[in-house]
């Protein structure tokens, strides 16, 4: 993959709010491939943590003293209190005009950002989102059943809601920092739900958006989110999308 | 419009035309229903059709695994050098 070098247009501040909890190692990690790969843009990385009991917040603090605490905001909560909440507090503090969000668990690697930015630009989008489902992107680490909830869940969004976009539940995003708050005051789902919600939305509301293949290989450290609930859960959502959007 | 209003929408111009064919007798009333179990059977099929071709043609990215360990590496030895706390859990 050939190394994309964008400059960011004149007076583009790019706001990256990443949410935490339990992510003492990767967090680290994160915050050192966005420098290694955002060398000529202009940003900033919002770290907003749930009250993580394993010191995620005290290497945030040692990552501040080596990149300066203008370019790495630490915005923490008491405790956790969820996705969608997580993404207001950060951008009430973010100063750029474009907000990324992406996860901290290294799932979404910080290479695809000079690409995100690249499509902002050519296109003019309000919004480009990463898709694992398309050629040039992909899955690592994902067992059988996993694939087949997954693309179980991807059929039943696409064939019912038209959504508009090939990864829905994805949330590695850029999005222009208005567009971003129309879509918070709009939606009012919790977990990935919110995810889905937003780029729904953001369909319907007519905003340009762009996809950009991204890989995701899941879970290198730290303890996986996923259960069986998470479906119930999901058709819940989707019924609740189908109806209001 | 919302969205479920396009979806009844279409299903009731489906509806519209099924019921054309019953009055034409196209289509002989003792099958009435068949519309809606063709629909749900072939809705159903289609299902798991795409499920199915979308399972076989999973864009899978094992290098990137590999590409990802390197990564941590090097972010570990930059890291640790200057004063971050890298180890493992």
């Amino acid at each position: 993959m050939e190394d994309v070098r964008p400059e960011g247009g004149a007076g583009d501040k790019y706001s990256l709010i990443v949410p935490t909890y339990n992510e003492r190692l990767n967090i680290a990690l994160v915050v050192y491939l966005v420098f290694k790969h955002l060398r000529d843009v202009d940003f900033e990385i919002i770290i907003v943590d749930d009250g993580s009991p394993d010191g995620t917040q005290d290497v945030v603090k040692q990552l501040q003293q080596v990149y300066g605490d203008d370019r790495i905001l630490l915005r923490a909560r008491p405790r956790k209190l969820g996705l969608g909440t997580a993404y207001s507090h950060g951008l009430k503090h973010a100063s750029g005009n474009f907000v990324v969000i992406m996860d901290a668990d290294l799932s979404h690697h910080p290479k695809y950002l000079p690409q995100f930015i690249k499509k902002q630009q050519e296109t003019g989008a309000s919004i480009v989102t990463g898709t694992r489902y398309v050629k040039g992107g992909g899955v690592h680490g994902w067992n059988l059943m996993r694939k087949l909830t997954s693309r179980g869940a991807n059929v039943l969004a696409q064939t019912f809601l038209w959504p508009g976009v090939s990864d829905l539940t994805g949330s590695f995003r850029l999005y222009r920092k208005s567009v971003l708050e129309d879509l918070i005051n709009s939606c009012v789902s919790k977990g990935y739900v919110f995810q889905m919600e937003m780029i729904v939305r953001a369909s319907r509301k007519g905003y340009h958006i762009e996809e950009v293949p991204i890989t995701f290989v899941d879970r290198v450290f730290g303890s996986s989110k996923l259960g069986g609930s998470e479906i119930v859960e999901y058709l819940k959502g989707l019924a609740y999308l189908l109806v209001t959007t | 419009m919302k969205h479920i209003v396009k979806i009844i929408t279409l299903l009731v111009a489906i509806s519209a035309m099924w019921i054309g064919l019953l009055e034409m007798s196209v289509v002989p009333r003792s099958q009435t229903w068949l519309l809606s179990i063709y629909f749900i059977v072939s809705l159903g099929c289609y299902g798991l059709l795409m499920v199915g071709i979308g399972l076989m043609h999973f864009p899978t990215c094992p290098q990137e695994a590999v590409l990802l360990q390197q990564d941590i590496v090097e972010a570990k030895h930059y890291l640790k050098q200057r004063g971050v706390d890298v180890g493992s859990e």
